[in-house]
């Protein structure tokens, strides 16, 4: 039988304000536990959150990115548990009136374009972290975390496969980078994402039991996730078994998932207004002036690389999903003035050394400038194509500057005739074997030589000077 | 002369001429303290040595003509759950017994700008639940006028220290009463202020959206003073308003001259005692004569007060108090094993029984499935009454009523019945549910002996025109007595 997957997403994401959404504390990753922490986000007794209005106006932006209609008139609500991340028991969080509703993000799957519905968009606190010490087996809590902004970002179940959800992820991470709402620093914790994914035999109207998935921090680990239940799903319904409503954590080394918690489990949040938080209130005034500090955004960006440099749709959706490549290729663009050229470098060279690194786009640290410079010296033919790449990878690697690294190792095209001739004609005196093959008619021979001839010149002569000078000294 | 006879303003008379050393005063009231407290008991804890070393700094900038504050050097007792940094701030409980707060309330500091003088924390019901001052961990407050009666509650300590002269004036909280009804069993004056005029910031939150601080003291003018020192907008509580600024020599230059006065008849039906209605309706004929209009008008909606009030107010607090959970701060089991156990343990064994009695409340009327018959019909009659009390203030200025039932009731008598109680406070929550401001002042004494308190209501943010009205009725009248003065002094 077939089954058709459906899944929803709920998205946290980490929004990059520098203080936290209720005091004034830093929202800097990775301080030394508990030194990012005051009274009011290690809710002390007596003490009043008071909003951050930098939130409010990113998650509008957030909003107006997807589509969404702003409430605005919205409110806070608190949600009540117990657990020791959470200092005050409860998160402050939007549940009757949240800050954005019915939007959408358009993603381009096999099937072509399609939409995937925004249900709601809302504002909320993140919790702490609870670490384990091992040594003296008890567990220890860092607060910084505790008061960092968050979105919380919610699908409706429109995506049917791993890479939809992949997919409707780049895109909204794009939006929320291209925006300045988030870095979505996937292995910081910045983007997150639970899974709601239920499964049903093709055809059948009425939607299978979901469950949700917890616990995803790369996009390796929410296509392995999703993979594996989906598939442990259909299993239970082949052998006539019933998915069980259920909270499950993914475990990404073991490949698995396991329950947290059933429905009967699940929490009685016992939400209700937060009475510490007046309602917001957005005018439109602010709404047009969040409007007008829009920047251009991935769809448009995309159009436009089309449109106006002529490039690639797949070149263009590659770049544009990242707005570290954006920014990349934007800067080199400037430099050397040829977009297809700039676009090419990014998507073979760079890909090349992103990929054979492991680095992320977004983990680039070289001067942005120094690609744009490589291409003007390779065109104006100062350098050779196999020195540029090897400039590249250096400042890739060690963020050299272009010029002064290719002064020092002198690796400026040789513009000097005799002395190619010279290396050339020593080339051949060692290589008399091949020399004589060719005369004989091997014409591979010829290869042979034009290669040894390079590796004796360190690739600094021209391939179209080499080979004239040999087809000169040969006859 | 006996300088803890004095209100605050002529000690800080004394004081500014230099008739009175602050040291003096310190000495005065911590001498009554030790002489009576052991009684009354409405001290958790005092903190002489950082007050000594505080009168010290003040009295020299006395001395260089530099006070301007009208309470400048004047010693001031708080109730124990407005936080006071590296100072024992309990909550009346032994879940923050020998809880430090880590900052000051923003009162605390305003008064510390005014350069008063924090002399102690005061007892009170335990996390301000109760209207008896019986449910403290610290153990039962006595009341001042007879010591086999309670001094009410929440703020018992505020009120009674100001009575029995253990304090020259305090700061308590008002949630659903808890300043007003403790004035009237104890004959001082206390102001419960618009929700939003004082910052609640560094206030342990019981029900966020009715606590305020307010003063209490011997007189209306006493709280009018402390009043301008601790109100205005407070950029750290995002509930706290901006009004125009409060100004007390405008209460004790004002008149009453063509007020119009409504008493809301349903505060004078079932289950009000005769000596408390006898003493409402003298009061009425007081401020006719002293050119006010004053009459009844029909208010039914007071029968939804009780329950909407313990509705929210227990919704509030059973969301506010999950924070001592035993890990952070204050008290944890020691026979706790894990952590579900230690939450388990440590609210168990460190929450008193009305405490738990109104989480358990609470927690019920936000449950799924139960959300809606509860707690948001107790929003909608919060509307009608916020509503009802629109209307009153289209016709009249002013509203005056009972404070409580009855006069201080007998220790132990409500303690079994927690229903009797609740139904207590039915004049003071609907105040606090509108948000309004209400002055309690003294107006007579039963037939015990035992003083009986009156309240005056008034539109948002207009304190003036109440504590005019009190301050005239006070000069007018000669109910403001201390148990000394009826009883052949204090014990």
């Amino acid at each position: 039988m077939n089954y058709e997957i459906t899944i929803g997403l709920e998205v946290h994401t980490e929004l990059s304000t520098k203080s936290k959404i209720f005091c004034n504390c830093t929202t800097l990753f990775g301080g030394e536990p508990n030194t990012h922490v005051c009274e009011i986000c290690s809710g002390m007794p007596g003490t009043l959150p008071l909003l951050n209005q930098t939130v409010v106006e990113y998650a509008v932006k957030t909003g107006l990115a997807t589509n969404c209609s702003i409430t605005r008139y919205n409110k806070f609500d608190r949600k009540n548990y117990f657990y020791p991340d959470l200092p005050k028991a409860y998160q402050i969080s939007q549940l009757y009136l949240p800050v954005c509703r019915n939007g959408y993000v358009e993603i381009d799957s096999d099937a072509g374009k399609k939409k995937v519905r925004i249900h709601e968009i809302h504002m909320e606190e993140d919790a702490g972290k609870l670490i384990h010490d091992p040594w003296e087996d008890c567990t220890l809590v860092d607060y910084n975390r505790c008061g960092v902004p968050l979105l919380e970002i919610v699908s409706e179940p429109d995506m049917s496969s791993a890479q939809e959800v992949i997919d409707y992820l780049e895109k909204l991470r794009a939006i929320l980078q291209y925006t300045g709402v988030s870095d979505c620093k996937m292995q910081e914790g910045s983007l997150r994402a639970d899974i709601n994914l239920s499964v049903r035999p093709a055809g059948q109207k009425e939607l299978g039991t979901r469950t949700e998935m917890k616990n995803m921090n790369s996009f390796k680990a929410i296509t392995r996730a999703i993979e594996s239940e989906s598939k442990r799903q259909i299993e239970l319904l082949e052998e006539g078994k019933e998915v069980v409503q259920q909270t499950r954590r993914w475990d990404d080394n073991k490949g698995t998932s396991y329950s947290m918690r059933s429905k009967e489990d699940a929490h009685d949040y016992k939400y209700f207004p937060e009475p510490d938080l007046p309602p917001i209130e957005i005018s439109d005034a602010q709404i047009d002036e969040i409007k007008s500090s829009m920047p251009e955004l991935p769809q448009n960006k995309k159009l436009r690389y089309i449109s106006e440099f002529g490039l690639p749709q797949y070149d263009t959706g590659i770049i544009t999903n990242s707005i570290h490549l954006v920014y990349l290729f934007e800067e080199t663009v400037k430099i050397c003035k040829n977009p297809k050229i700039a676009a090419n470098w990014i998507m073979v060279e760079l890909m090349k050394l992103l990929n054979d690194s492991g680095t992320l786009p977004e983990n680039i640290n070289f001067n942005h400038s120094s690609l744009g410079k490589i291409i003007v010296i390779l065109e104006q033919g100062k350098i050779t194509r196999e020195t540029a790449k090897k400039v590249f990878g250096e400042v890739f690697y060690n963020d050299v500057d272009p010029d002064t690294y290719i002064k020092d190792n002198n690796l400026s095209v040789m513009t000097d005739s005799l002395a190619i001739r010279t290396a050339i004609e020593d080339v051949l005196t060692q290589n008399e074997k091949s020399v004589n093959e060719y005369k004989g008619g091997k014409t591979q021979a010829f290869q042979y030589l034009i290669g040894q001839s390079m590796r004796a010149l360190k690739g600094q002569a021209q391939a179209q000077e080499v080979t004239k000078i040999l087809k000169d000294i040969l006859g | 002369m006996d300088i803890c006879k004095m209100t605050a303003l002529e000690l800080a008379g004394k004081i500014h001429s230099k008739e009175i050393m602050i040291k003096d005063a310190l000495d005065a009231v911590y001498k009554n303290i030790d002489k009576f407290d052991a009684e009354y008991n409405c001290y958790i804890s005092t903190c002489r040595e950082p007050a000594y070393r505080r009168a010290v700094e003040i009295q020299a900038r006395i001395d260089a003509g530099e006070i301007i504050s009208a309470l400048a050097g004047v010693p001031v007792s708080v109730k124990d759950n407005i936080c006071t940094k590296d100072i024992e701030t309990t909550c009346a409980s032994l879940m923050l017994k020998n809880f430090k707060p880590i900052y000051s309330a923003s009162v605390i500091d305003k008064m510390e700008a005014a350069d008063m003088i924090l002399i102690g924390k005061l007892n009170m019901d335990e996390f301000a639940m109760g209207s008896t001052s019986e449910t403290s961990y610290f153990g039962e407050i006595s009341n001042p006028w007879d010591k086999g009666r309670v001094p009410g509650g929440s703020s018992g300590g505020a009120a009674a220290s100001v009575s029995a002269q253990e304090a020259f004036l305090s700061l308590g909280s008002d949630t659903g009463g808890s300043i007003r009804q403790p004035c009237s069993f104890c004959g001082v004056t206390g102001l419960k202020p618009t929700y939003g005029s004082v910052s609640r910031y560094g206030l342990i939150a019981y029900a966020s959206s009715l606590d305020q601080i307010g003063p209490i003291a011997k007189d209306v003018a006493d709280c009018a003073a402390l009043f301008e020192i601790i109100s205005g907008k407070d950029a750290k509580d995002g509930t706290s308003m901006d009004f125009p600024k409060f100004e007390y020599p405008n209460v004790t230059n004002g008149s009453i001259k063509g007020k119009k006065i409504g008493i809301p008849a349903d505060y004078l039906g079932r289950g009000i005692s005769c000596d408390v209605k006898d003493a409402i309706l003298n009061a009425k004929r007081e401020l006719e004569n002293l050119g006010a209009i004053v009459e009844e008008f029909a208010m039914p909606i007071v029968k939804y007060a009780i329950p909407a009030y313990y509705i929210i107010a227990c919704a509030e607090a059973c969301s506010n108090l999950s924070r001592y959970d035993g890990i952070k701060y204050g008290y944890s089991s020691p026979l706790a094993e894990n952590l579900k156990d230690t939450y388990i343990k440590s609210r168990s064994e460190g929450l008193g029984m009305e405490v738990k009695r109104r989480i358990m409340l609470g927690n019920f009327v936000l449950s799924s499935g139960y959300y809606d018959s509860y707690y948001k019909k107790a929003l909608m009659a919060k509307k009608l009454i916020q509503q009802s009390f629109f209307d009153a203030f289209t016709k009249y200025d002013i509203l005056l009523g009972p404070v409580a039932p009855t006069t201080a009731l007998k220790k132990g008598e409500s303690l079994s019945d927690p229903l009797k109680m609740y139904l207590g406070d039915i004049y003071t929550v609907m105040i606090n549910i509108a948000g309004l401001p209400a002055v309690s002042v003294p107006c007579g004494f039963d037939k015990d002996n035992l003083p009986i308190g009156m309240q005056l209501i008034g539109k948002p943010f207009d304190e003036t025109t109440i504590l005019q009205a009190a301050y005239v009725f006070q000069k007018a009248t000669d109910f403001l007595k201390s148990p000394a003065d009826l009883q052949g002094g204090l014990s």
